[in-house]
């Protein structure tokens, strides 16, 4: 066990943990995040998605001890309930969703990829979430919604 | 009852007027005991749900009235993700006449809900929505706040009116008085009221309207407590370690293997049951990963090459479902008769999230946070595993990752109760996505041989269907945990297999709930005739044999493999007689509905009446085509036509579904945006079971255990154009959404490849290999 300090939210927190512990079970275990989730462990389906330094990053296979002093966002950081983040608020706009579960990848992967290309066209965001899935299949609302935010922060 | 209340119900208690303490005495809010010696003998049909529970024929177990007005409803029927959870305030709202924003809504809670059994996808909204159970208890409650509002106000009951929880007379609405000075706080102590009247659909405001989820907000903020995000004081992480092989069990554990591991609490081995328990989620997993254990050798599994010969040669149960006596006799005396063998694979449920409970198992009580379907009977199978009378157990209800059926979400409940009753504390447990994947119940392998003779105009005179179908265990209900892994590897049996050959003839009308049926047939058993269609030479047997996997319902289950059978077979016999295969399956339907909702999507669709396939040889490259299939789900509970248009890369066997248009119709609409996203999810997860998804395995064990090796579609996918017609019938009684359009999905596709190529697909998945070999033998 040693004690590290994450950047999490605009937050730091002092945890106590094995180094080697994946990202994902400090943040939700040791922090009660609620936003990443443990979907396969594997890097495989993006429930687990978090934002490392503007890099949509899977907590579930990145050590603890690898994030070091990068600024790490959850879907729960993005924005609140009341506050939703302009992303956010299109999904709930469009209904985006079904059981939720899926969202961390779907909403950060989507959000990382047009923080970098704002102008990135439907198969551009489609290639960008070919490693994401929704089980649900809500896919239709939810790249309307992402389009939605798309054409919203470009207007 | 324990004091375990989770944050965020302990929230919605605090939102609904409720101190924990109050509701915890039961004074202030109103909670009723449940016990089924209160149910009035003639009542019973009331509350009838098919799914075991018993509901409750008290009007007090399903509303309460506080003094500040808020009515609090309790449901048995819960939500998976699919929205029911606001549909059913919309329907509390709606018949108690309050604004949304003064329902609370408990959902599944065995110390606070009616028992309703199992919430199971497309039966849980006719339950609940119709004359029975919390709209029946909506109506009544209604009808008594008019009434007690009558006796108040010194006015007959036809001159007040409900609405926005106030009851004033109509001529004078400043003569009133509000639910909560007529009510509040105090029990109505009546009895559910088969009279007390519905509102009509034609009159709603409120159910009926998009309202938008009510948990759609906190779920896109990461703020949604699902079953995963539970925690209680002193919690620790346990994990299972489930055997390496199917029949594999426990010879020895070597406890040692993982001493120098931190965090150990203990390992628990019980039967073949093994599980270690640890103070940290990581700290588990490493356990379970490094402990020793060795195994016995499990039986060998006939290879996946060789399911579907190995399903016709076992010992069978065998039913038969409708037969006419004069099957064999009528195709022997035909001059053209057609047949076609279809082949689907198990599949999974896969949840995205692998499945997790937290119990809090003590000397002599229990309390289990479960995303179970089956609140109340987990409580009564996890008594029988743990020793405990069900009355100590409390199975509360908190979301999982979207289920589509018995996925994990059992079968953890019992790990975790198991490994916190071996350490006397609270204990959560995730799955591994390998054990979520390797040992969950699974969708049932069927192969189905259709066969039909024509009579001299082309039209189908005899229906003959014959299916094979692997099982073993399903649903524990309440007294069979064995028919999930966990009960089976600590010593309970799955529910008993009984060959019996042959099938005794069918004498009760039938019941076409797994959709066995072909909906083109007449259905007659004796004097009923309870089929879609008007084929009047008709048998329907199946034959159930033992399967080495766990199989249980998953989202249309047994419909979406019978009707993939069904439905491909029909547009053979069109293309047979050169008939359009819209037209060739209305001639042959005697249900209005279902030829309705045929009708609709041809008309959106832009249906272009000629036979399949499309006129010209296929060239190579790219080819395009269109199909059609449809269903009345479950004989009676939902009706659904599908047109689906593909493009198939010829050089590489890639369908792509470029369009679908579905058109549904499931009585009234409580939620059209809400029923919008069922259609569109469950159509996209029909391209996905069609197209890619299928259980595999070796010699000894599951082979499709993560992400890359069962396959899911990604959100990659380019989705199709959808284009979705809801036939809104007020006058008729409320359906299921839920698994309509995924029905018909592998059947449309089919179809569609068909009309596209020349080239028909009859087994499941379509995976690019299977089109490519079957383009390759097009003659």
């Amino acid at each position: 066990m040693s004690i590290l300090t994450l950047k999490v939210n605009g937050r730091s927190h002092q945890v106590d943990v094995d180094p080697s512990t994946p990202l994902l079970y400090v943040l939700s275990d040791d922090l009660d995040l609620r936003g990443p989730k443990f979907g396969c462990g594997l890097g495989q389906c993006g429930a687990c998605t978090v934002v490392v330094n503007g890099q949509a990053t899977r907590s579930c296979v990145t050590p603890v001890s690898a994030v070091g002093q990068n600024e790490i966002t959850t879907l729960d950081g993005l924005g609140t309930a009341n506050a939703p983040h302009p992303i956010q608020q299109a999904f709930i706009d469009e209904q985006a969703g079904q059981c939720g579960f899926c969202l961390s990848g779907v909403v950060l992967t989507a959000k990382t990829l047009l923080d970098k290309n704002p102008r990135a066209t439907d198969e551009q965001i489609q290639q960008a979430l070919s490693g994401v899935l929704c089980r649900c299949f809500a896919n239709v609302r939810m790249l309307k919604a992402i389009r939605r935010y798309a054409n919203g922060r470009t207007a | 009852m324990t004091p375990h209340l989770t944050p965020d119900a302990r929230r919605a208690l605090g939102r609904a007027g409720f101190s924990r303490r109050a509701f915890l005495k039961g004074s202030g809010a109103i909670v009723v005991a449940f016990s089924s010696a209160g149910l009035a003998d003639g009542l019973s049909d009331v509350f009838a749900q098919g799914f075991n529970g018993t509901g409750s024929a008290q009007l007090d177990a399903w509303i309460a009235i506080g003094r500040d007005g808020i009515v609090t409803a309790y449901t048995g029927k819960c939500d998976f993700g699919q929205g029911l959870y606001t549909a059913q305030m919309q329907l509390v709202a709606e018949e108690v006449c309050v604004p949304l924003s003064r329902v609370r809504l408990i959902q599944c809670d065995t110390s606070v809900t009616p028992d309703q059994g199992t919430t199971s996808g497309q039966q849980s909204h006719p339950t609940n929505f119709n004359h029975t159970n919390l709209a029946l208890a909506g109506a009544t409650a209604r009808q008594a706040l008019i009434r007690l509002a009558s006796d108040k106000l010194g006015a007959p009951a036809s001159d007040l009116l409900a609405r926005d929880g106030v009851i004033a007379l109509k001529a004078n609405s400043s003569r009133s008085i509000a639910y909560g000075d007529l009510i509040g706080g105090q029990r109505f102590n009546l009895q559910l009221d088969k009279a007390a009247e519905r509102k009509h659909p034609r009159e709603w405001t409120i159910l009926g309207t998009p309202v938008p989820r009510v948990d759609m907000r906190d779920m896109v903020a990461g703020q949604f407590e699902f079953v995963h995000n539970v925690k209680v004081p002193g919690m620790l992480h346990g994990r299972v370690v489930r055997p390496p092989e199917v029949g594999a069990t426990v010879g020895s554990v070597d406890e040692g293997s993982i001493r120098d591991l931190p965090g150990i609490v203990k390992v628990v081995v019980k039967g073949n049951f093994v599980g270690v328990v640890a103070q940290k989620p990581w700290q588990a997993i490493q356990a379970a990963e490094r402990l020793k254990v060795n195994w016995n050798p499990g039986t060998a599994l006939q290879p996946y090459a060789d399911l579907y010969a190995t399903l016709r040669r076992q010992p069978a149960r065998d039913t038969l479902l409708v037969d006419s006596g004069d099957v064999d006799a009528n195709l022997k005396a035909s001059t053209t008769v057609l047949r076609s063998t279809y082949l689907h694979p198990y599949q999974m449920h896969a949840s995205m999230g692998s499945s997790c409970a937290v119990a809090d198992v003590q000397a002599d009580k229990a309390t289990i946070w479960s995303a179970t379907q089956s609140a109340y009977p987990t409580r009564n199978t996890s008594a029988m595993l743990l020793g405990l009378k069900p009355e100590s157990i409390r199975v509360i209800y908190v979301r999982g990752a979207g289920c589509y059926g018995i996925n994990g979400a059992d079968t953890v409940s019992y790990d975790a109760a198991l490994l916190s009753q071996a350490v006397g504390k609270p204990v959560r447990v995730q799955l591994s996505r390998k054990d979520e994947m390797a040992w969950e119940n699974y969708g049932n392998a069927f192969v189905i041989d259709q066969r039909v003779a024509l009579d001299a105009s082309g039209n189908i005179s005899v229906w003959d269907y014959e299916a094979w179908s692997a099982a073993r265990g399903g649903r524990p209900g309440y007294n069979t945990p064995g028919n999930v892994v966990t009960g089976f590897l600590v010593g309970s049996s799955p529910a008993p297999f009984a060959p019996r050959t042959p099938a005794p003839a069918p004498d009760t009308p039938l019941n076409n709930g797994s959709n066995t049926a072909p909906s083109y047939i007449a259905g007659r058993v004796r004097d009923s005739a309870n089929g879609a269609g008007v084929i009047r030479s008709e048998r329907v047997l199946s034959h159930r044999v033992l399967s080495p996997f766990f199989t249980g319902p998953l989202r249309a289950p047994e419909r979406l493999q019978n009707t993939f059978a069904h439905e491909c077979f029909m547009d053979e016999v069109a293309t047979h007689v050169k008939a359009d295969p819209v037209e060739y399956r209305l001639k042959h339907l005697s249900h209005a509905r279902l030829s309705a909702a045929v009708r609709a999507a041809a008309k959106a669709a832009n249906w272009e009446r000629r036979p399949s396939p499309r006129p010209g040889r296929p060239g190579g490259g790219k080819v395009t085509g269109r199909g059609v299939a449809c269903v009345c789900y479950e004989g009676d509970n939902g009706y659904v036509a599908m047109v689906a248009d593909v493009t198939v890369d010829q050089n590489t066997g890639q369908i792509q579904v470029t369009r679908l248009v579905v058109a549904q119709d499931s009585g009234p609409i409580s939620n059209p945006d809400g029923m919008r996203n069922q259609i569109e999810g469950g159509a996209l997860q029909g391209i996905s079971r069609a197209l890619g998804e299928e259980v595999t395995w070796d010699d000894r064990k599951i082979t499709s255990v993560d992400w890359r090796s069962y396959h899911s579609l990604s959100m990659g996918l380019p989705p199709p154009a959808m284009e979705i017609v809801l036939l809104n019938q007020t006058d008729e009684e409320a359906c299921g959404s839920g698994e309509t359009s995924i029905t018909v999905v592998a059947p449309a596709i089919g179809n569609a490849v068909f009309d596209a190529t020349g080239v028909r697909l009859r087994q499941v998945p379509f995976t690019p290999e299977r089109v490519l070999a079957a383009i390759r033998a097009r003659t």
